[in-house]
Formats: structure tokens, sequence, C-alpha cells
């Protein structure tokens, strides 16, 4: 039960200043560390999604959710851990490479159906995309290069069918 | 109709009137002129404090004497940081409080101006919500939208931060135009009530029940509802220390305060019942131990509570129902039939005959001594408000409430400094009311500039100053736990309290014999003439018992000094 996994929370927030510093003191105030965040304007330019992934217990997130719930500026929170709900990340890679190794590279860039986006004479920067483990896999298999820069959007999340927003 | 324009200062001012607010308490500076000068004009009544955290206690003590909510106004910088304290001390404690702050220029905001703070930012985790209005078009709405926050739902505290050029430009919309846009607040939920028969059910199996009231049942209203359980099911009730005074203490039925400082015998009760029913209760560390397991082991657990958050926060209950106390009680109590806790009830009158609060009236005034006789000469039914320490417990143990505003104490933020400004705030709000304003030396100090702000009102207030030349339940701790290494507790050098209220205009009188106690609070209870202070000089060395060390179970309980040495406890403070 108080084994700490990673969760991943879903926010519907108003799309006012001072919501995310809200939103962070909640898990702040706990020492819990934010793995993760993602934030952006709704369709509905009033609101704003926030996708945020951090580690902790069950009953802990639990009561990290109830409590964002509480914030005035937060319409919706859910834990979409147990929930089957669409999981997607981005990462951008610069890795350094010979000319001697780049064939090589640019078979497990096609296997993970990734791209580069950027090609010059010592350096790809390639754009993965999936769902956080197949990314970290990804990076797992970059670790025989010069990686020279990593950037994760973080996760973002979607659930399927016709729910709505909120 | 063309409208007539005006700045959004006196927009401010015609909201708070219109919202039906009798006082702002606030001390001005820079940031704030605009708005002192609207006030200038106002049907409002300024109470002037000395200090800003004054300021939000009286607030405080006035929502809760009144249920109204409180509202502070003070300027920027310092002055707004001087709040922090009251705004987390009724945030804790759900009481409605509005803290209006003055603020630089929109211009000079983050760029180090003069008195300039990020009090956004700085009162963030103290509030319910807050604003940093950026127009003043805003303004009624956003005055309109900080009562509605403050007051419903789990009430609790809204700070409005209004920068001077706000403040002071044009404000083109009324009271009456203003919408609220909360689409993330929902202020009466529809509660779910399914569980009430399944709740029911549970409650009917009990032959030991045991009701454990709270704040949130005083804050509902609910205390005839309260009665009415109790005496419907012959269940015995214990109350947190913020539940004093939810049914009257002296009740056949009622076992007075559990936890660190309860009773033995609501202590015994927590114990031994094979159910216990949280009712606005959010079972804090000074009720349940360190291990929740040994809480009530066996016990079936109920819960009441309007704020989700608290439902498996701390217990996890075998039933829960989030809703307005008052509502689910009424809804709750068509459903129950008496139980058969004859044996129960026995067994706990027992307890209480043998172990009843009690103190020794010779060798030397005694704290306790005198809040009895001044509990006996009201009757129970003063507005009690106190600071923290060895003194409010003794308050709570022998001030047994008659009424359920009667009893105002900073619970969760335990507050020093908080009794006199509350006081002034519930004389305020409560004028036929006696009010009895109970201090230890300690927390006496740290706001005794307030003694002005109720010289100036004429409030009748009773200061009664606990004095024991000590920070009494930190040495306590200290001589138990800490093998009497007495560290930073020593108050000698304290001021001869009652020179100091004459100091201030007001009448002090001095008792140091238990002989005297009888006839001098009947002469402070007497006088009508204002403030008067009374400077009870107690024994140095007493301590407060029961107690159940820190993180400690009911089974753990001390019923008197132990004579062996304590381990150190493990529970929080």
């Amino acid at each position: 039960m108080s084994q700490e996994r990673l969760h991943t929370i879903s926010l519907f927030v108003a799309n006012k200043p001072g919501v995310l510093l809200r939103v962070t003191i909640v898990f702040a105030r706990r020492g819990f560390n934010i793995e993760s965040l993602v934030v952006s304007t709704a369709f509905d330019g009033r609101y704003s999604r926030m996708t945020i992934t951090a580690k902790g217990a069950d009953k802990d997130l639990d009561q990290i959710v109830k409590q964002l719930g509480k914030l005035v500026d937060v319409i919706d929170s859910k834990d979409n851990s147990e929930v089957s709900a669409l999981e997607r990340e981005l990462a951008l890679i610069k890795v350094q490479v010979s000319q001697k190794e780049r064939q090589e590279l640019l078979q497990v860039v096609d296997h993970f159906k990734s791209k580069t986006i950027d090609i010059t004479d010592d350096s790809i920067i390639i754009e993965v995309s999936g769902g956080s483990d197949k990314i970290s896999a990804f990076i797992d298999l970059m670790s025989p290069y010069q990686v020279i820069e990593l950037v994760r959007s973080g996760k973002m999340v979607m659930q399927r069918g016709l729910q709505k927003e909120v | 109709m063309t409208k007539k324009s005006q700045t959004a200062a006196k927009s401010l001012m015609d909201a708070l009137e219109k919202l039906g607010v009798e006082y702002i308490f606030g001390y001005p500076g820079g940031a704030a002129m605009p708005i002192f000068d609207a006030l200038y004009d106002s049907k409002i009544k300024l109470i002037l404090v000395r200090h800003e955290q004054g300021a939000t206690h009286m607030a405080d003590g006035y929502a809760r004497a009144t249920g109204k909510p409180g509202v502070c106004l003070v300027t920027s910088g310092p002055g707004a940081t001087n709040t922090v304290t009251g705004l987390l001390t009724a945030q804790m404690d759900s009481v409605p409080l509005i803290v209006i702050s003055g603020q630089t220029i929109s211009p000079m905001l983050g760029k180090d101006a003069f008195q300039e703070a990020d009090v956004f930012g700085i009162t963030a985790p103290t509030v319910k919500h807050s604003y940093l209005v950026k127009s003043p078009n805003d303004v009624p709405r956003v005055v309109k939208e900080s009562f509605h926050i403050a007051t419903t739902g789990r009430p609790g505290t809204v700070v409005i931060d209004m920068p001077k050029d706000v403040s002071s430009a044009e404000c083109a919309v009324t009271f009456d135009e203003a919408q609220m846009d909360l689409p993330g607040y929902e202020a009466s939920p529809t509660y779910d009530f399914s569980n009430i028969a399944a709740m029911a059910k549970l409650i009917q199996a009990s032959e030991k029940p045991l009701l454990l009231v709270g704040h949130g049942a005083i804050i509902s209203k609910a205390s005839k509802e309260v009665l009415a359980l109790a005496e419907t099911l012959q269940a015995p009730v214990v109350t947190t220390k913020l539940g004093k005074g939810v049914i009257p203490e002296t009740h056949s039925l009622a076992l007075g305060m559990l936890g660190m400082h309860g009773t033995v015998v609501a202590n015994r009760a927590v114990a031994g019942c094979d159910m216990i029913f949280s009712i606005g209760s959010r079972w804090d560390d000074r009720i349940t131990p360190a291990d929740i397991s040994k809480f009530c082991p066996g016990a079936t657990k109920l819960h009441i509570d309007v704020d989700p958050a608290e439902i498996n926060k701390i217990v996890m209950p075998d039933c829960s129902i989030v809703a307005d106390a008052k509502q689910a009680l009424k809804k709750l109590i068509p459903k129950i039939k008496p139980l058969k806790t004859k044996a129960w009830l026995d067994y706990l009158n027992k307890e209480r005959k043998k172990h009843p609060l009690s103190y020794k009236i010779h060798g030397g005034l005694k704290a306790q001594h005198v809040i009895d006789e001044l509990w006996i000469q009201t009757k129970g039914d003063a507005l009690v408000t106190t600071d923290v320490g060895q003194h409010q417990m003794w308050a709570a143990q022998f001030y047994r409430n008659n009424k359920s505003n009667g009893w105002i104490s900073s619970g969760g933020a335990g507050t020093m400094g908080y009794g006199v400004p509350s006081a002034i705030g519930a004389q305020l709000g409560c004028p036929n009311d006696t009010v009895l304003s109970i201090s230890g030396d300690g927390g006496f100090q740290m706001m005794m500039c307030e003694l002005a702000t109720a010289f100036i009102h004429k409030l009748p207030i009773k200061f009664v100053v606990i004095d024991n030349k000590y920070l009494g339940m930190v040495r306590q701790w200290q001589e138990l736990f800490f093998d009497d290494r007495l560290s930073g507790v020593d108050l000698e050098g304290n001021p001869d309290f009652v020179k100091l209220a004459e100091a201030f205009g007001i009448k002090g009188i001095r008792i140091k014999r238990p002989a005297d106690v009888k006839k001098k609070i009947k002469e402070a209870l007497d006088y009508k003439d204002g403030p008067i202070l009374i400077h009870a000089e107690v024994v140095k060395q007493d301590n407060v018992f029961p107690m159940i060390p820190a993180g400690g179970a009911a089974s753990d309980m001390l019923i008197e000094r132990p004579k062996k040495k304590m381990a150190k406890p493990k529970g929080s403070t």
C-alpha cells in the first residue's frame, strides 16, 4: 500500500496567473518532487490543462488529488494512473555521431518510428514520440553514443471515447 | 441611466457595506491610503489596531463569535506580512477571514518598490483563495467572490491584494452588476447522502457508541442535531478543543474534551468504545496517536465532514459522508433508534467520578482555581478567548461552555498572542455577552499593545493574565521529557501587569491568594466601565494533567505526574 509509484495527475484549471503556484504548493509542502509537468491552454482558452507526474504512495497521492480539487481555480482533478488513458510524450535528442556510427544510429531511429529533424557533419537531432516507457527505452539505447542534449516534453494524457474535457 | 463613476476604493467600500460588514480591523500605510480615504465616507466602522496581527485575530474572534466573516485592511509590505500568522490561524480553524492589503502601483510590481512584498506568493499557503487585482472594474466581482468563498463550504481565508493605482482608478461596474465567475468552486455541492442508511445500520450495531464532535459541527450550527442524536442514541459525546460548547458541557452525556489534555473519562471512552462517530472533526494529531492503528482499535469508525479531503486523511472510516454536518444529521436522526448503552454509560460515569478534573485550593494560587471561579460566576455563558499553553488547557478543562460560540481559541495553528485581540473582536461582535480573555503571561505580552484598542472603544472585556512567570507548557515538557533541563522558558522580569493596565488607562486588579479569588472575580465581573485586567499571580510549578504524551494512544494517558523518567514522545510537538 505504502509503496511509491509514479502517478499521472490531470488537472483542468482556470487559465489565470498564480494557478501554477497554488498547484505546486500542494506538492512542495509535503516535500514531493514533480517529475514532469505539462501546461497548455485548453481548447476553450479560459482554461488550461495540466498534466503532472509525481512519485508517491497511493494514499498520499489520493490526498494530493483531493487537495488539488479543493483549490478554487481547479475545475477538475484526477489521478489517471488507474484509468486507461492515452499517454504521449515527445523528446528531442541531440547526439554527436561520426560518419561511421551514423548508419547504425539511423536504423535505431527507424525502428522506433522516430525521425531525424536535423543532421550536420557530426550531429543528429532526433524526434521521438510515444509512451513514456518507449521514450525511456529509446534514450537508453542512445547511451553508447555521445548525447549532447535531451529535452522531454513531459507526459500528456487524454482519455479515450466521448468524455468531455470536464 | 448614466452611471456615477467612482474610484475602485469607493466601490470596495460599497461592496463591503452591501455585504453587511460592520467593522474593518485595520492599520493604514502608503499603499492603502486610497482605501482608507474611501473608508472616511463609509458607514463601516474602522477599528484602528496597534499591530496588523492584532487586526487579523480581532477579525477572527469577531467571525467565531458572530458567524459572520471578519474583515481586515492593511497596507503593503510589512503591513501585509504581519497578517500571515492571523491568516494561518484562521485558515487552519476554518474561520471566514478576509484580508485586504494595499500594494505598490502595478507598474512597480516585482521591481522592489518601497514597501513591496509578494503578498500573493507569501500568503498563498495560508489562504483558501487570493486575488491580485489588476483592473479597477474587477473590484466588485472580486469582493463578491471573496465573501462567497470565505463563508461557504469549509470556510476559510481570502486575501485581496490591491495595487494603489487600481484602488485609485475609476471603477465603472456596480456591485449589483458584478457576476461571480468561479467555475472551479462549488459552494453548496449536491451532497451525496446515499450512505445514510449504511451509517445508521453501523450505529445501530453499537453497544459502546461515542460521538466525537468537532468545530465543523459548530460552523454548521448543528448543536441541536448533535444533542438530538446523542440523546436519542443515549450515546456519550466527547469534543475536540474547538468542538467545546457544541452541546452544553454540563450535560450528562458530555464527557468533555478528548485527547492530549482531555478528561480521563473522555479518553477512557475513546479507548473503550466499539463505534466512534466523528462529526466535523479532522482526527488531528492532538487526539489521535502517531500509530493510527492504535486509535480506537476494533471500533467502527464513521465520519461526516464537509471537506472531501478530510476523508481517509488520517483515519480510514468504515463509512463516511461528505456533507454539511447539520444536513447530514437531519437525515440520519429519523433513521436511528435508542441503543442499549446503560452498562457503557455506567462504566463511564464511574470513571468520571473516580477521576474528576481537580486542583488543590491550598498551597498557593492555582490557575485552575481562577478559571473554575470564572466559570462558576459567569455560569458557563461567557465567550472565552485564550492564548496557547497551560492556561489554555486549564481553561478548556475548567471552563465548561454552554454556548457553541463560547470557546474562541487557536486550535490548529496554536497561535500565541491570539487571546487579547480575539476578545476585542468577539466583544465588538457580541456587545451583550461577557467576554473573558484568558492568557498566559507569555501570549499576553505578544499582543498586549491591543489593550489600547480595547480601552479606546471602552469594551468591557475581562483580561485575565495567568502569570506563572514561565512559558509553562514548554517547561512542563522539559520537566517530563528533557531531564528538567529548562531552556528558554523563564519569564522572570515580567512587567507588573496591574501597572501596565493602568498605563493604558485600564483598571487592573491583582489576585495573589486563593482566599481572594471569589471576591476579586466578582469585582471584575461587576465592573462595567470599560475593560478590566486581572493579574493572577499563580504558583510557578504547576503542570497540566491528564496528559497523553504526543503521539500516544488514549491508553497511554498519564493521570498525574509520573514518578519515573519518561521517554521523549514520538508525535509531532
